[in-house]
C-alpha cells in the first residue's frame, strides 16, 4: 500500500516521512523516525507515556494519526534539552528523584512543560489536575510535583 | 577471601547522601532504551491469538490460510513448543501458560502467534487462525471454585497438605498450616474475641510498559533475548530449558525495565518470541498491548479471609486463627502460604494457627506483586486488631504496642526474631503529629502494621578499576527503581573514593556470573553485600600492588580512605598512594586491578512498617478522598534515602489504589470486562496528596553497612490502614477490598437498616 507523504517539523527539525493511513503519530515517531522517547504504555489515549506537543497544544501521539502532522509542529522529549543543557523541569526530575523506573518521565515532563507554559505559577492542586492525564505507577506523585513546584520558580526566576 | 557479613557499626561518607543516579539523564532526555526501544536488522513483528473463552478444550487449530498470507513468516501452536519439561510439573505449568495445550484456561490464554513483516500483517494473519474450541463450564470466583459442584480446571490435582490422601480431583492444589500453642485453649482465656469474613478482589501491578522483547535465534542454534524482565537470568534458563538450548547459547539482556513490581519475574510471551525467531529465522520483536498485559500477565491473586482473635480485658491477645483462599489463576501456587505465613508476623502469640488454601480458578496464572500475599492477609487481621481494641476499649496503637512482637519473639511462621523494628515502628507512628491532627467533618483515621519477609538470594558482581582510578561496577540484580545508584554509593564507600567515579552498570547474561531476579526487596540489599565483598577483594589487590610498589610487606599496607598507607615508624617516610596512583601502576605491577563476589546474601532483616491515613467519605455517594499518609518503615540502613521514601510513597500509592478502587472485573462469561486503564483505572495525581514517610534505621545484624530490603513492605499496611479509616469515617466495618463508592454506600446503607 502506498503511503501518506507528510511534511512536519518536529523538534524544530524539518521532517518528511511516509506512513500508512492507519499509523499514529506515535508509530511515526517511534518506528519510522527513530525518536523512542514517547512510550506506549496503552495504546488508548489513558495513560499519557506518549505525550507530545503538537502545536502548542498536550496531545497523546497514539490518539493522533501521522498523517494528520502534515505542516504542524511536534515537540518531545527529545527535544526538551538545549545541547548539553537540561530544561530546568529535566534537572529538578533528577535532583527529586520524581523518577523511578522512568517509563512515564517523558510524557510526565511534556505534560508539565505544557502546564508551566500555560500556568507558570501553578498551585499543588493545580499541578495534580494538571499533570493526572498521566499515570505513574512507582513513586505516588509527590516526588514529580515537588519537582514541577521546584522547576516553576527556577523558571520563573530566569 | 572470606566474606564476613557482619554489620559493624560505622560513619558513612558516601552512604547516606543523595546523589543524582546514573541513568537519570538518558532517562529524561528519552535515550533510555526500555523493552520496545530496541530493534534489529530484518525484525518481524510478532503478536499472539488469545483464546476469548474462559474455560475450553482446544480441539483443532487450523493456521494454514494463515501460513499462506503474504508477509508471514512464522505461525506457531504448542506444536512448536514440544514439552522439554521432563516431569518439572512448574516448568510445564510455565509452559502451557506461555502456549495453551490441551485446553484454554483463562480468557487471554495464549493458543497461536504469528511473526510477520509488520504489523498490520501480523493482525491480518491472526484473524486467519482457525480453533475450534469446545467451551467448558467455567469458575471465576475463589469462594465458588471451592464448592463441590464447581468445574473442575484440572482433574490431576487432589488437595496436597490433608491428612488423607483424597480420592477426588479438587480446584484446591494444597492445604498449608502454622502456628504454635493451643488455639482452643487461647480462645478459652479471652474476654473479648472478634471473628470477621474478609474478601479482596484482584488487582494488577500496573507497570506502564507493557511486556515487551526481541528475540534473535541463530541457524547455529545460539540466540539472544533482549527483554524487559526483573531477572535476566532466571528468564535465561526458564526459556533455554522450554526450547531445549544450552542455557550458555541464549544471552539475554535486561533493557531498562518500566516497571515490574514482581509482575516482570515470570516469561510470558519470551519463549514465543524465541519460537517464532526459530522457526522464521529472523529476528522476531513482541509487544504485549495493555489489553493483553491485563488479560494474560500479573495479576495478584483474589482472596477469602476468616480471621478470630481473642484477648483478655487487659489487652493481651490470647489466640489467633486464620483461614485463608487464594486465587491462583488455573496453575498451583503457593499464594494462601505466603499469605497463612505473613497473616500474624507482627504479633507476639502464644497461640496461633494459620491455614491456607490454594485455589484454582479461570483466571491469569498469579503472578507475584510487591510483597505477594501479605496486602490481603494484613487487611483482615489488622481490620479485626482493630475491631477488638475497639471492643476492649483500648487505643488501636496502644494495643498493637502491648502485642508487638520482639526480638527473640517466635513468629507465627516459625523462626524467632533477631533484631526488628515493629515495636519501633509503632512507636514513632504514636508519637508522630499526624496522629493528634484534628479530623474534619465525615473523617476518619486509620492505622495498620505490615511484615515482609525480604530476600537475599545468589549474586554475583563485578568491579574493575581502570587505569584512570575510575571504577566499573557490573551487577546482575536487575534496577528497577535507583538501585545504581545505591551500589555505586557502597562501592565508594568501601574503596574511599567520591561517588562521581564510580559507573554502575547491568550486566548481560554472558558477561556475569548467574543472579536471582530482582525480588523479594533484594536487589540493594544482596547487590550491596556482593558490593562490599568485590571491593574488598578489590582492596586486597590495591594494598599488595602498593606493597611492591613501596617494596615492603603487604601485611604494613592498610586502606584508609581511598588511599594505601604504609604502617609502622620505619615507613613513617612513605606517604600515601592513592588508587588513582595505584592504577596508574598496575601495568608493571602485575596487570588490571578487579575485585569479584559469588555469594548467597543470607540473612536479609525481616521488615516492619506502620501506616496512618485520614480518610474523607461522602456519604451520599460513598466516594472518598485521602486526606492525609504517613508512612514509618525500617530501612536498617538506608543507603540513598530520597529512593527508599519513593518506595515507600510508591507502595502507599499502590496499595491506595488496590484499597479503594483497583479491581479485576469479570462477567457471567467468565470474560474480563475491564482490561485497560480507563476501566481498570489506577490512582492519578488528583487522587493522592503528599506521602510523609519517616525511614526508620534499625541495623541489619546481618549486612555489613545494616541494609534491610526497603522495595516491598510499604504495600503491606494500606489495605488495613485505609479499611480502618473508611470504617471510622463511615461508623460500619468495610470487609470488601475495593471499597469502591458503591460497596461504602452499600455498607452504610445496611448500618442504616436501608
Amino acid at each position: 500500500m502506498a503511503g501518506i507523504a507528510v511534511s512536519a517539523t518536529i523538534n524544530g527539525d524539518s521532517v518528511e516521512y511516509l506512513c500508512q493511513p492507519d499509523e499514529t503519530l506515535l508509530d511515526v515517531l517511534r518506528d519510522r523516525l527513530g525518536l523512542t522517547g514517547a512510550k506506549e504504555g496503552c495504546g488508548t489515549g489513558d495513560c499519557g507515556a506518549c505525550s507530545v506537543i503538537l502545536d502548542n497544544r498536550l496531545v497523546c501521539s497514539c490518539l493522533v494519526l501521522g498523517a494528520e502532522a502534515e505542516g504542524r509542529r511536534v515537540e518531545t522529549v527529545e527535544g526538551m534539552a538545549h545541547g548539553d543543557k537540561l530544561h530546568p523541569l529535566q534537572q529538578k526530575f533528577l535532583e527529586h528523584a520524581a523518577l523511578q523506573c522512568g517509563i512515564c518521565t517523558p510524557g510526565f515532563l511534556i505534560a508539565a512543560k505544557d502546564l508551566l507554559a500555560k500556568n507558570p505559577d501553578p498551585t499543588e492542586e493545580e499541578i495534580r489536575f494538571g499533570l493526572a492525564g498521566n499515570l505513574c505507577r512507582c513513586t505516588g506523585y509527590d516526588k514529580i510535583v515537588r519537582a514541577v513546584q521546584d522547576a516553576a520558580t527556577v523558571m520563573k526566576g530566569a | 577471601m572470606n566474606f564476613d557479613p557482619r554489620y559493624s557499626g560505622r560513619n558513612f561518607t558516601s552512604v547516606g547522601t543523595r546523589p543524582i543516579r546514573p541513568d537519570g539523564v538518558d532517562k529524561v532526555t528519552g535515550r533510555a532504551r526500555y523493552g520496545a526501544d530496541f530493534n534489529m536488522a530484518g525484525q518481524l513483528v510478532g503478536r499472539v491469538l488469545r483464546s476469548p473463552h474462559a474455560h475450553a478444550t482446544i480441539r483443532k487449530i487450523d493456521t494454514s490460510k494463515a501460513e499462506k498470507l503474504p508477509g508471514v513468516k512464522a505461525v506457531i501452536t504448542a506444536a512448536d513448543l514440544p514439552d522439554l519439561t521432563d516431569g518439572d510439573a512448574a516448568m510445564y505449568d510455565i509452559l502451557d501458560n506461555c502456549m495453551a495445550r490441551t485446553k484454554a484456561l483463562y480468557d487471554g490464554h495464549a493458543v497461536a502467534a504469528v511473526a510477520a513483516v509488520d504489523a498490520r500483517t501480523a493482525r491480518q494473519a491472526l484473524k486467519l487462525i482457525v480453533v475450534d474450541y469446545e467451551v467448558l463450564p467455567h469458575v471465576t470466583d475463589v469462594d465458588e471454585a471451592m464448592k463441590h459442584h464447581a468445574p473442575l480446571i484440572n482433574d490431576a490435582i487432589f488437595t496436597e497438605g490433608l491428612e488423607e490422601k483424597p480420592v477426588k480431583p479438587s480446584n484446591v492444589t494444597k492445604r498449608s498450616q502454622f502456628g504454635h500453642g493451643d488455639v482452643h485453649q487461647g480462645f478459652g482465656h479471652a474476654d473479648f474475641v472478634v471473628e470477621r469474613s474478609f474478601k479482596t478482589e484482584q488487582t494488577h501491578q500496573g507497570y506502564i510498559e507493557p511486556h515487551a522483547c526481541v528475540a534473535s535465534v541463530s541457524s547455529d542454534g545460539t540466540a539472544d533475548l533482549w527483554v524487559c524482565t526483573q531477572g535476566h537470568f532466571v528468564y535465561r534458563q526458564h526459556c533455554a530449558q522450554l526450547l531445549g538450548m544450552e542455557a550458555s547459547k541464549l544471552r539475554v539482556t535486561s533493557s531498562e525495565i518500566g516497571g515490574g513490581f514482581g509482575g516482570k519475574t515470570h516469561v510470558w510471551a519470551e519463549p514465543v518470541a524465541l519460537a517464532l525467531s526459530r522457526k522464521a529465522g529472523r529476528p522476531v520483536k513482541l509487544v504485549m498491548t495493555r489489553d493483553e498485559v491485563f488479560r494474560a500477565s500479573g495479576p495478584t491473586s483474589a482472596t477469602s479471609i476468616d480471621i478470630r482473635i481473642g484477648a483478655r480485658k487487659d489487652g493481651t491477645i490470647t489466640a489467633a486463627e486464620a483461614t485463608l483462599r487464594y486465587s491462583c489463576g488455573p496453575y498451583a501456587g503457593s499464594w494462601a502460604e505466603i499469605g497463612a505465613m505473613t497473616a500474624f508476623a507482627c504479633y507476639k502469640l502464644d497461640n496461633v494457627k494459620t491455614v491456607g488454601y490454594e485455589v484454582l480458578v479461570n483466571r491469569p496464572k498469579t503472578a507475584a506483586y510487591r510483597a505477594p500475599s501479605a496486602p490481603m492477609a494484613a487487611f483482615a487481621v489488622e481490620s479485626a486488631v482493630d475491631e477488638l481494641a475497639k471492643e476492649i476499649g483500648m487505643d488501636p496503637v496502644e494495643f498493637r504496642i502491648r502485642n508487638a512482637a520482639q526480638e527473640g519473639t517466635r513468629s507465627s511462621y516459625g523462626p524467632v526474631y533477631g533484631p526488628i523494628g515493629i515495636g519501633p515502628t509503632l512507636e514513632a507512628a504514636r508519637s508522630h503529629p499526624h496522629m493528634k491532627a484534628p479530623l474534619g467533618p465525615n473523617q476518619g483515621r486509620g492505622m495498620a502494621c505490615g511484615f515482609w519477609f525480604n530476600f537475599g538470594g545468589q549474586t554475583c558482581t563485578d568491579l574493575n578499576i581502570g587505569m584512570d582510578g575510575s571504577v566499573s561496577l557490573a551487577v546482575g540484580t536487575v534496577d528497577v527503581g535507583g538501585s545504581r545508584a545505591s551500589l555505586s554509593l557502597v562501592a565508594a564507600e568501601e574503596l574511599g573514593i567520591a561517588y562521581e567515579h564510580v559507573k554502575a552498570i547491568v550486566a548481560d547474561t554472558s558477561s556475569l556470573g548467574y543472579n536471582d531476579m530482582t525480588d523479594g526487596s533484594r536487589g540493594t540489599f544482596s547487590s550491596s553485600m556482593a558490593t562490599i565483598s568485590a571491593a574488598r577483594n578489590a582492596i586486597k589487590i590495591l594494598r599488595e600492588r602498593a606493597a611492591q610498589m613501596w617494596d615492603i610487606s603487604v601485611d604494613d599496607v592498610v586502606w584508609e580512605k581511598g588511599h594505601a598507607v604504609a604502617r609502622g615508624e620505619k615507613h613513617g617516610n612513605l606517604g600515601k598512594l592513592s588508587l588513582k596512583e595505584i592504577a596508574a601502576a598496575s601495568g608493571k605491577t602485575g596487570g588490571p586491578i578487579a575485585g569479584h563476589s559469588e555469594l548467597v546474601a543470607d540473612g536479609a532483616g525481616v521488615s516492619f512498617a506502620t501506616h496512618i491515613c485520614d480518610i474523607e467519605v461522602d456519604p451520599e455517594t460513598g466516594a472518598t478522598r485521602v486526606i492525609r499518609y504517613t508512612v514509618v518503615q525500617d530501612a536498617g540502613k538506608a543507603v540513598h534515602p530520597t529512593y527508599v521514601e519513593g518506595q515507600y510513597q510508591g507502595g502507599a500509592a499502590q496499595g491506595i489504589g488496590w484499597a479503594l478502587n483497583e479491581e479485576y472485573i469479570y462477567g457471567k462469561d467468565g470474560r474480563l470486562q475491564n482490561p485497560g486503564f480507563l476501566d481498570y483505572r489506577i490512582p492519578v495525581c488528583s487522587d493522592l496528596p503528599m506521602i510523609d514517610t519517616q525511614i526508620l534505621e534499625i541495623p541489619n545484624p546481618n549486612h555489613p553497612y545494616g541494609v534491610r530490603g526497603v522495595g516491598e513492605t510499604s504495600i503491606v499496611p494500606p489495605l488495613a490502614a485505609i479499611a480502618n479509616a473508611v470504617s471510622n469515617a463511615a461508623g460500619v466495618r468495610m470487609t470488601h477490598i475495593p471499597m469502591s463508592p458503591p460497596r461504602i454506600l452499600a455498607a452504610i446503607e445496611a448500618e442504616r437498616g436501608g
